[in-house]
C-alpha cells in the first residue's frame, strides 16, 4: 500500500492508503478529521468544501494519490490558524448572525465563503448579489438568508 | 397492492346559517389555553449526591376533557389540536424530567427530545437559565438516550417540543430554586423569604452575605425523594432570558467543525459500511454473483446479503462505494416496478371521494378545481446513518433519532435481545424534516452488525437517501366552493393521498389513548386523526367539509416539515384568490373580511402593511398573500415573484431556475416567544421549504423507481432561487404558552408563492411543484450500479 504525504492544517501527514481513495475519506475515516462533511460524494452538495493551497476544492472528488508532499490542505479545523486567530473572521460573522441550524452544511459553507471573498478580492472588487446567487453549497435547513448576511459581514473583516 | 381507501371526514356546518363576512372571530383556543392562571403544581426533590429537582412530564397540561367537556364544535383544531394530542398523550404515564445542580454551579438537563437543527437545546437552556438566574453558558442541555419509561414523551414531532416541555421544565427549575434557597437559609441563618437569587447563580442575604449555587449543590441534595408544591406565577420581569435574542448554544461547535453527527463519532472498530440497493424501489436481492471477488476488493472486510440490499464494510467509505458499484446481483422487483407518476396518480384519482351535493340556494355560483402534489424527498443533508455494535449479550446504537424508545424496542425485538440490553444513544443530526421519526439507518445498522459480528458505521449514499429514503406522499386535493350574494356558503376539500407511514410507533402507542379523545375522534386511524387535528379553514366559509382519503401502502413515506398543511393550504388559498376574484374583491381585503380569528387577522394586516400590499408591480411580476393557522399560532406571508421570461429562463449550470421569489414578508404569532433569534431562523428556513414545494422540488417516479439521485437532480431551494429580501416579523403575544416553530414557516409561504405565480402569469397552477411536468432538467443516473462513481477531477475545479 502506498504512503500518501501532504500538508494538513499546517502539519505534514503521512498515511498508508491506496492512491485512488478520495481525499475526503482519508481525512474523515483514516485521519479522524471530520469537519468536512459528506453530503453527496460527487462534488455537488459542497458540504466537504475545504482549501487546497488557499483555493476552495472538494476532497470527495480528489484521489489522494494526486496530492504532492507540499500541497497544503486546509479544512475547517485549520481555518482559524490561517488568520492567526482563535476564529477566522468569517467564523465570527457566522456566530454574530447565528447562521447555523443543524450545522451540517456549515463548515463547507464557511470554507466556500472564505474562498469566494479571496477570489473577488483578487479580482479587486466586492461581493455582488450575483456572486451570492452563484454559491452552490446546499443548505437543507434553508439558512441562505443569514449566510448571505454573514458573508458580507465576514468580507468586511477580511 | 393498493389497499381499499380509508376515509375520514369532518363537517363544519355553521350553526348560524349563512355567515356574516367580517363577523368577530370566536376563538375557543384562548379560553381553553392552559396556564393562564396562577396554579399550584407538583414537583419533586429526588435523592442524590447533589440537588436533583424534577417535574412530571405532563405538568401544567389540562387533562383531556371528557366528551362533554370540550364541545363538539365543528372545527377540531380550534379547540383541540395535534399539539394537545401529542402533549396529552404524555399524561398517560407519570414521568419525570430532571434538573441537576452540580458542584461547579452549573445546572444540567437531559432533554428527552432530538435536536435536529430546530434550536430546542438553546430554547430549553434559556427557560432554565431564566428560572434559575443562571447565565446561559452555565446551563448544560444534552440529549437523553432512549428512556423506555418515557414512551411518547420522548417523541420529537409536530413542532411540539416547546409546547409540551415548557411548563414541566419551569416546574423543575422552580423546585430547584426553592431547594437552593432553603439550603442557603440554613447556611446564612436567614429565613427563605429574606433571601434573593441574583444573576449568576448566587443567593444573597439582606446583609449582603452571599453563597453560590455550587456551594449549595450538595447541601440542598435530598436523601430521599420528596414531593414539593410549587406555584408558577407570573414570570418575573427582571433578568429575563426567555424572550431575549440568544444565539444557539451549539453555534461555536458548528462553525468550527467540532459538532459531531453520527458518522463523525469514533467508536472502536465501527468501520464504514454501505448498502447496495435494488434497481426498483424496495426490491430485494436474490443472489450476489460475484461475492468472492467483491470480498477481495481493497479495504473490504465483509459483504453480506439482507432483504434491503447487500451490505459492504470496508476501511473507508470510498472503498465501500467502489465495492457497492462492483456488486453484480440478481434482484426481485419491488412492489411498484413498472409504475410511474401517471399510473400512481390514476390510482389516487380512483380513490378520491365524490364531493357531496351543495345546498340549493338562489344565485348560487360554484368554483371547482383539482390540484396534484407530486412526491417530494424529505432527505436531510446528513443522510440516514447509524453506528451499531451488536454483541451476543447486548447492543449499543448511536443515531439521530426522534423516537428512540420505539427504535430501542423494535431493534431489541429484531435482534432477539431484552430491551434493557440495548442502549440507544441519541446523537445530534444534520436535519430531520420528518425523516428521523423513523430509524431506517439504525435498524439496518443493527442487523448488519449482528450478522457481520463486528461494529459498523452505516451511512446511506446520497443517491439512496434521495431514491429509497422516505418521501412526502403524492396527493391530490379537489376543492369546490360556492358563493352567493357576497358570501361563501360552502367550502369542500377532498384530499386524497398515498398513505403516510406513521409506523414509527406513535400510531400504535396512541391507540389506547385515542379512544378517550373528545368529539368522536378516537375512531379514526392515526393519519386521519392527524389530519382532523391539524386542518383548519381559517375563514368563515359556511359549511366547511375537509376529508382525507388514503390509498396505496407501497411507498416509503413520512412527513416533511409538516404532513398535510402545506398542500391542503396551498390548494385552498389558491381557491380563496379565485373566490375573491369572482366576487370582485381584493385578495387581502377578502381574507381579512372572512377571517375567523383575530390573531390571524393581525398577522395578515402585518404583512400587508410591511410588504406594501397592492403596490404597483411590473407586468410578469406580482405579489401573493396567504394565511395559515396551526401550532397554536398564526402565520401570514406576502411574497413578490418575478415570472418574466428573462428571469424564468436564466441559466445556471446543472440547476433549475424558473420564477424567482424576489421578496418575502412573513409574520408569525407563535404565542410566548422563547428565543426570537431562533424563531426567526426557523421561519427563514421554512420559507425556503415553501418556495421549493411551490416551484422546484419533487421526485419523479419512472419505471418503478425515483430518478432523482443527487442535489443537482432534486432541486431544493438553492442560493440562485432564494429570495434576496426576507423580512420576518415576530408578533408580540400575551399568551403565557409558547407555540410551535419548526414547521410553521412552510404552509403560508408555499400558498403565497402559488398565489403570486397565478397572479403574475394569469394562470392558476394546478400541480406542484410547477415545473414537475417539464422535461427533466438532468440526465438520470443509472440504477445499476445504484450509486454514482466518485469523481476524480476535483483539483481542476478549484476557486
Ligand atoms: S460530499 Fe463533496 S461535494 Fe458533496
Ligand atoms: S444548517 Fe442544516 S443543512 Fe445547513
Amino acid at each position: 500500500m502506498p504512503t500518501q504525504t501532504f500538508q494538513l492544517n499546517g502539519e505534514r501527514v503521512s498515511v498508508d492508503v491506496e492512491d485512488d481513495v478520495r481525499l475526503l475519506w482519508v481525512l474523515r475515516d483514516l485521519l479522524g478529521v471530520t469537519g468536512p462533511k459528506y453530503g453527496c460524494g460527487i462534488n455537488v452538495c459542497k458540504a466537504c468544501t475545504s482549501h487546497i493551497n488557499g483555493r476552495a476544492f472538494n476532497p470527495c472528488a480528489v484521489p489522494v494519490g494526486e496530492l504532492s508532499a507540499d500541497d497544503e490542505v486546509t479544512t475547517i479545523e485549520g481555518l482559524p490558524a490561517t488568520a492567526g486567530a482563535d476564529l477566522h473572521p468569517m467564523q465570527e460573522a457566522w456566530l454574530n448572525r447565528d447562521v447555523a441550524q443543524c450545522g451540517y452544511c456549515q463548515p463547507g459553507q464557511i470554507m466556500a465563503a472564505v474562498a469566494l471573498v479571496r477570489k473577488v478580492q483578487r479580482e479587486g472588487r466586492a461581493i455582488s448579489d450575483a456572486d451570492l446567487d452563484g454559491i452552490r453549497n446546499i443548505c437543507r435547513c434553508g439558512t441562505y438568508t443569514r449566510i448571505r448576511e454573514a458573508i458580507r459581514e465576514g468580507e468586511a473583516a477580511m | 397492492m393498493a389497499l381499499a381507501p380509508r376515509t375520514t371526514r369532518r363537517t363544519a356546518p355553521q350553526d348560524a346559517g349563512t355567515p356574516v363576512a367580517g363577523s368577530p372571530a370566536t376563538d375557543a383556543e384562548v379560553s381553553l389555553e392552559p396556564g393562564v392562571q396562577r396554579r399550584t403544581l407538583l414537583g419533586f426533590v429526588l435523592g442524590g449526591a447533589t440537588l436533583i429537582a424534577a417535574a412530571p412530564m405532563g405538568a401544567g397540561l389540562v387533562e383531556p376533557a371528557a366528551a362533554d367537556g370540550i364541545p363538539s364544535v365543528p372545527q377540531p383544531p380550534e379547540i383541540y389540536d395535534l399539539n394537545d394530542f401529542l402533549s396529552h398523550a404524555g399524561l398517560a404515564t407519570s414521568l419525570l424530567i430532571k434538573i441537576v445542580i452540580n458542584e461547579d454551579g452549573t445546572a444540567s438537563f437531559e432533554l428527552p427530545r432530538a435536536e435536529v437543527g430546530q434550536g430546542i437545546t438553546t430554547s430549553t437552556a434559556m427557560i432554565i437559565a431564566e428560572e434559575l438566574d443562571l447565565p446561559l453558558d452555565r446551563v448544560k442541555v444534552t440529549l437523553a438516550p432512549a428512556r423506555p419509561e418515557l414512551l411518547l414523551n420522548q417523541l420529537t414531532g409536530g413542532s411540539n417540543t416547546t409546547i409540551s416541555t415548557y411548563t414541566p421544565i419551569r416546574v423543575a427549575a422552580t423546585v430547584a430554586r426553592g431547594a437552593l434557597l432553603e439550603a442557603a437559609s440554613v447556611l446564612l441563618g436567614d429565613t427563605v423569604d429574606q433571601l434573593v437569587t441574583k444573576a449568576g447563580g448566587i443567593i444573597e442575604a439582606p446583609d449582603g452575605r452571599q453563597v453560590e449555587y455550587g456551594e449549595l449543590a450538595v447541601a440542598a441534595a435530598a436523601r430521599q425523594d420528596r414531593e414539593v408544591q410549587v406555584e408558577l406565577g407570573e414570570r418575573r420581569t427582571e433578568r429575563r432570558v426567555v424572550g431575549t435574542p440568544q444565539n444557539r448554544v451549539d453555534a461555536l461547535e458548528a462553525v468550527t467543525g467540532r459538532k459531531q453527527y453520527a458518522t463523525d463519532l469514533q467508536v472502536p472498530n465501527a468501520w464504514p459500511t454501505m448498502v447496495c440497493r435494488a434497481p426498483t424501489l424496495n426490491g430485494k436481492p436474490l443472489a450476489v454473483r460475484n461475492l468472492a471477488a467483491v470480498r477481495r476488493l481493497p479495504g473490504v472486510t465483509h459483504v453480506e446479503m439482507f432483504d434491503f440490499g447487500v451490505a459492504v464494510r470496508a476501511r473507508t467509505f470510498g472503498q465501500c462505494i467502489d465495492a457497492v458499484r462492483a456488486i453484480e446481483a440478481d434482484w426481485e422487483d419491488g412492489p411498484v416496478a413498472g409504475e410511474d407518476d401517471a399510473s400512481i396518480l390514476e390510482g389516487l384519482r380512483r380513490a378520491q371521494l365524490p364531493l357531496p351535493a351543495l345546498p340549493s340556494l338562489p344565485l348560487l355560483r360554484t368554483v371547482n378545481q383539482d390540484f396534484t402534489f407530486y412526491f417530494r424527498s424529505n432527505s436531510a443533508m446528513d443522510t440516514n446513518s447509524a453506528i451499531a455494535d451488536v454483541r451476543s449479550d447486548g447492543a449499543e446504537i448511536w443515531s439521530g433519532l426522534k423516537s428512540p424508545v420505539v427504535a430501542q424496542e423494535q431493534i431489541a425485538a429484531m435482534l432477539g435481545l431484552p430491551v434493557s440490553s440495548v442502549r440507544v444513544n441519541v446523537v445530534q443530526s444534520g436535519g430531520s424534516f420528518g425523516r428521523r421519526l423513523f430509524f431506517d439507518g439504525a435498524r439496518e445498522a443493527a442487523q448488519i452488525s449482528q450478522r457481520m459480528g463486528v461494529p459498523v458505521k452505516l451511512m446511506w449514499h446520497r443517491a439512496d437517501d434521495a431514491r429509497a429514503g422516505r418521501a412526502h406522499p403524492m396527493c391530490t386535493s379537489r376543492i369546490r366552493a360556492a358563493h352567493t350574494l357576497g358570501n361563501v356558503v360552502a367550502f369542500q376539500q377532498s384530499h386524497t393521498s398515498i398513505e403516510t407511514d406513521f409506523r414509527h410507533g406513535l400510531g400504535e402507542a396512541l391507540t389506547a389513548f385515542a379512544a378517550d379523545l373528545p368529539a368522536g375522534l378516537g375512531n379514526l386511524a392515526f393519519s386521519e386523526t392527524v389530519f382532523t387535528l391539524t386542518q383548519e379553514m381559517p375563514y368563515n366559509f359556511g359549511a366547511v367539509l375537509q376529508t382525507l382519503t388514503e390509498a396505496d401502502q407501497r411507498f416509503n413515506t413520512g412527513s416533511m416539515r409538516n404532513i398535510f398543511s402545506p398542500d391542503v393550504r396551498a390548494a385552498s388559498e389558491l381557491m380563496v384568490d379565485r373566490l375573491a376574484s369572482e366576487m370582485g374583491r381584493d385578495p387581502y381585503e377578502f381574507r381579512r373580511a372572512f377571517s375567523k380569528n383575530a390573531r390571524v387577522t393581525a398577522v395578515l394586516d402585518k404583512v400587508a402593511r410591511a410588504g406594501q400590499w397592492g403596490r404597483e408591480m411590473e407586468p410578469g411580476t406580482a405579489q401573493g398573500i396567504s394565511i395559515h393557522k396551526e401550532y397554536k399560532g398564526a402565520t401570514a406571508c406576502l411574497v413578490e415573484v418575478d415570472c418574466r421570461p428573462e428571469t424564468v429562463n436564466r441559466v445556471v449550470r446543472d440547476a433549475v431556475t424558473g420564477p424567482r421569489v424576489t421578496k418575502v414578508v412573513f409574520a408569525v404569532d407563535a404565542g410566548l416567544i422563547i428565543n426570537p433569534t431562533g424563531l426567526e431562523a426557523q421561519m427563514q428556513g421554512g420559507i425556503n421549504d415553501g418556495i421549493a414545494l411551490a416551484l422546484t422540488s419533487s421526485l419523479h417516479l419512472q419505471g418503478g423507481h425515483f430518478v432523482e439521485a443527487s442535489w443537482d437532480n432534486y432541486f431544493y431551494t438553492r442560493q440562485w432561487n432564494t429570495p434576496p429580501e426576507v423580512e420576518v416579523h415576530l408578533m408580540p403575544s400575551d399568551s403565557p404558552q409558547p407555540g410551535g416553530a419548526g414547521e410553521a414557516g412552510v404552509a403560508a409561504t408555499f400558498a403565497a408563492v402559488a398565489c403570486a405565480v397565478a397572479r403574475a402569469t394569469g394562470e392558476m397552477p394546478t400541480h406542484f411543484p410547477i415545473n414537475h411536468l417539464e422535461p427533466l432538467a438532468f440526465e438520470p443516473k443509472p440504477f445499476v450500479p445504484p450509486i454514482p462513481p466518485s469523481p476524480t477531477n476535483g483539483l481542476r475545479l478549484t476557486y
